[in-house]
């Protein structure tokens, strides 16, 4: 314990010095910024700013290269709740209650408890990563392509649980997720794959695109669809901050949302962004009254919150100790420190000491200047709802086709987001959720990968998933979510049936 | 005579307008179109020689990271943009080598459709594996590998990926045809590497250094003729009996055809003064690059090298029958 606080205290002293106070400040800020444009996402903002960092000390850059990072997790909920647009992947889920809240005038405290419940997780995260970040780096290496196939199932019995509604439509929204996530070139031999022969489509659907698509677009041809609809707060604002009686019933899930997307984050591929959509789940089926889910639930509000902080913090395990990126946001990093002349690796923490505790101890600075940011904010947001939507939408289509641009460069991309867009209302009218759909795409592209990963290091054995302990006992635990899933669903209508 | 009189009075005008043109360039920032995503190595090479160049050439070079199709997505746009010098592009080992055999529908030719600028920094390709596999030295892999050729699982990291055919090549060599495992880049194939779910792998030095120094995977050899001074202890393959498997991960600016030949030269000059440069030596060197030196800089070299790489990839590739598309 005495070496965690020397350790700690080596972090504050580095974290505190002025420049580095200043650029996790100035990372912070842009990251929120990035965070709130709808499409705009952190990688394209931190490619663009690596210039920048050339005359900074490299731990200084990495301070504010990971304060864009979390700061655009804080900012993308903004926009999920205000409306319905997720500014990054992890925020689809909160769109779900979210922005029911703010539709019921409680878009104050819907921001307030994302942000609160934000801070509480990336403080816990912090800890664990200080603590526990060398211990569970071997946890993160027990996963093969097996265990992660696995774990993918699992995730999309999440999925089925998501539903609002109808458990049929949720399951033919995955499908459509899944096949979605197959167009592109085939990983294994270079094959092109539903591509129609179009090069923009060579590397498949981005998931900025369809997400921007599907939630951006289609919400604005929505809402243009349906004028009453349109003014999301009309009379009262509400109370802007969170009351006691919310903070209490947030405890719970915010302490298993922190759990969950703490522990999903350090596994290799990106499982961050399973964290919010596990918690969401997971409070749903414990409530008392699971029906509130999907009407402004404060509770799945403040779970995926948690978890989608945590994991987007805890993401940094593999890449600290072992060197490792685990997502595309990670491998830029590593890219930023390399530029440098840090290679980080699995020594980094004794060889760097300053640089790996430094950025430890500014990842709690720069999740507390948040929460210091973010609060007073609130009430300006919430202000922004009253800006007549004849010139929000406007605004936007605009920010959403800079983002989109910004992703990979290519224009093809916003004719694209144009096409999810119109695919999006069609889906709407017919009454299925994209939310499903998103999480069966995520899912889809990474469970096909580690599918055929683990079947060609087998030789084809389908055995593979069984007999590896964590794989099983994973495929277990996806069978019996579908089976709660799905009972209840078969129940009612055979008791309609019965009926009639 | 007259006529030869008119030829030369054109010729000088054109020499004449081109200096002007190339005094002139570049009248605004320069893009360079980087194939591969942000923080890879052919990017951060990019990045450390046009942060010097900048400063030669008094504009801004900006990357622009255009992704896809094994490099190819971005170097076809390259290709085809107004060849003014604003606009060049990083190519490597595999949109200029490799891509030709795998790619039947390629937009354009590297030994054609290209001005070449020069060589930056390449990268040597190691060849690692799990930190638990049998063969102690590089003798021992290759008997091992022939050996045991069915069992053996090699990690790569996506089709047309530089740890891909770099491995194609090993694998020709050997006379020996592995189980590929793709994964969507380095960081995961690394990672199944140091969990032992797969054996072995071929990549470049900067990605693996660090996990060589703690010890979490081993390194057989480094395929460069000398020994890297990121790694000095690992042996070169021709140190340890496997002479003939030379390749590492070259970059180098090019220009779209048509370029002016003054605004190449201009380039080229700033290219060159970045590698002399000490302190952008120093960055490169740190992350295991390899920089080209004397007769190996400019745009002429590159030119005949480019042709080297494509004729010598060609037979491994088609011999793999890998096709992209």
């Amino acid at each position: 314990m005495g070496e965690l606080a020397g350790h700690l205290a080596l972090g504050f002293s580095t974290a505190f010095s002025i420049e580095n106070l200043a650029l996790c400040l100035v990372g912070c800020l842009v990251g929120t910024l990035v965070g709130v444009l709808p499409g705009v996402g952190p990688i394209a903002t931190i490619a663009m700013l690596l210039p920048l960092t050339f005359q900074v000390e490299p731990t200084g850059a990495l301070i504010m290269l990971a304060g864009i990072y979390y700061g655009a997790q804080y900012g993308g909920s903004t926009t999920a709740i205000l409306i319905n647009i997720p500014g990054e992947a992890t925020s689809v889920v909160t769109t779900l209650d979210g922005h029911q809240m703010a539709r019921r005038g409680q878009a104050g405290v819907a921001l307030g408890v994302a942000a609160l419940s934000s801070f509480f997780a990336g403080t816990v995260a912090t800890v664990v990563i200080a603590a526990l970040g060398a211990p569970l780096t071997k946890v993160a290496l027990l996963f093969g392509p097996a265990e992660y196939f696995s774990l993918m199932v699992l995730g999309l019995g999440l999925a089925v649980v998501l539903a609002r509604g109808s458990v049929i439509k949720a399951i033919a929204m995955i499908l459509v997720g899944l096949l979605f996530s197959t167009v592109g070139t085939d990983l294994e031999t270079g094959q092109e794959r539903m591509t129609l022969g179009l090069p923009a489509l060579s590397d498949g659907v981005d998931f900025a695109v369809l997400a921007m698509g599907l939630f951006g677009f289609a919400e604005i041809l929505r809402n243009l669809d349906n004028p009453e609809a349109r003014a999301v707060v009309k009379g009262s604002i509400g109370r802007l901050l969170p009351s006691l009686d919310d903070v209490k019933r947030c405890i719970g899930p915010v302490l298993r949302g922190t759990g969950l997307g703490a522990a999903l984050g350090i596994l290799p591929g990106n499982g961050a962004v399973l964290g919010p959509f596990a918690s969401y789940t997971l409070e749903k089926k414990i409530a008392d009254d699971p029906k509130r889910f999907g009407h402004g639930a404060i509770e799945g509000v403040a779970g995926p919150e948690s978890a989608n902080n945590a994991g987007a913090q805890t993401a940094f395990i593999p890449l600290l100790t072992l060197g490792i990126p685990p997502n595309a946001v990670m491998a830029l990093m590593v890219g930023a420190l390399t530029i440098h002349g840090v290679i980080p690796g699995p020594q980094v923490m004794t060889k760097h000491a300053s640089l790996f505790w430094g950025m430890v101890a500014s990842m709690w600075i720069g999740n507390l200047m948040l929460l210091v940011i973010n609060l007073p904010l609130i009430g300006l947001w919430v202000r922004l709802l009253k800006v007549p939507y004849r010139l929000m939408f406007p605004a936007i289509l605009v920010f959403c086709c800079i983002g989109i641009y910004s992703v990979n460069n290519t224009p093809a991309d916003v004719m694209l987001t144009a096409f999810f867009g119109g695919f999006g209302y069609i889906l709407y009218r017919f009454g299925f959720e994209p939310a499903p759909l998103l999480l069966g795409f995520v899912l889809g592209r990474l469970m096909e990968e580690k599918l055929r990963q683990a079947l060609v290091i087998s030789r084809g054995n389908l055995m593979v998933f069984v007999e590896r302990p964590v794989s099983a006992v994973l495929l277990a635990l996806a069978a019996v979510i579908l089976v709660i899933a799905v009972l209840p669903a078969m129940r009612a209508r055979r008791e309609k049936a019965f009926q009639e | 005579m007259l006529k030869k009189t008119f030829v030369g009075a054109v010729a000088a005008l054109a020499l004449w307008a081109g200096g002007a043109f190339a005094q002139a360039f570049p009248t605004k920032p320069v893009t360079v179109i980087v194939p591969f995503a942000a923080g890879g190595p052919t990017d951060v090479i990019a990045r450390i020689v046009g942060e010097h160049m900048s400063k030669t050439l008094g504009q801004q070079l900006v990357i622009e990271n255009v992704v896809g199709a094994g490099g190819t997505t971005g170097i076809t746009r390259g290709a085809q943009a107004t060849a003014d010098g604003h606009t060049i592009m990083m190519g490597h080992m595999g949109t200029h080598g490799a891509a030709p055999a795998m790619y039947p529908n390629l937009k354009y030719d590297p030994t054609k459709d290209f001005a070449p600028i020069g060589l930056a920094a390449g990268t040597p390709i190691l060849i690692v594996a799990k930190k638990d596999f049998q063969p102690k030295d590089l003798k021992e892999f290759v008997a091992y590998v022939k050996a045991n050729a069915t069992k053996i699982n090699e990690a790569h990291a996506g089709i047309a990926s530089v740890s891909h055919t770099t491995c194609l090549m090993l694998q020709h060599q050997l006379g020996v045809k592995l189980t590929e495992v793709a994964y969507r880049g380095t960081g995961p194939a690394l990672n199944d590497l140091v969990g032992g779910q797969v054996d072995i792998m071929c990549d470049q030095i900067v990605n693996l250094v660090e996990q060589i120094k703690g010890g979490q995977i081993k390194a057989y050899a480094v395929a460069t003729p000398e020994r890297s001074p990121a790694l000095p202890d690992v042996p070169t393959t021709k140190e340890a009996g496997l002479p003939d498997y030379q390749v590492s991960a070259w970059n180098a600016l090019f220009a779209p055809k048509g370029t002016p030949a003054p605004v190449v030269a201009k380039l080229s000059d700033a290219l060159s003064k970045a590698l002399d440069d000490p302190a952008t030596r120093k960055r490169l060197l740190d992350l295991g690059g390899v920089i080209p030196e004397g007769q190996q800089r400019g745009g002429t070299y590159l030119g005949t090298f480019v042709a080297q790489e494509v004729a010598r990839w060609t037979p491994i590739i088609k011999a793999a029958g890998v096709v992209g598309q």
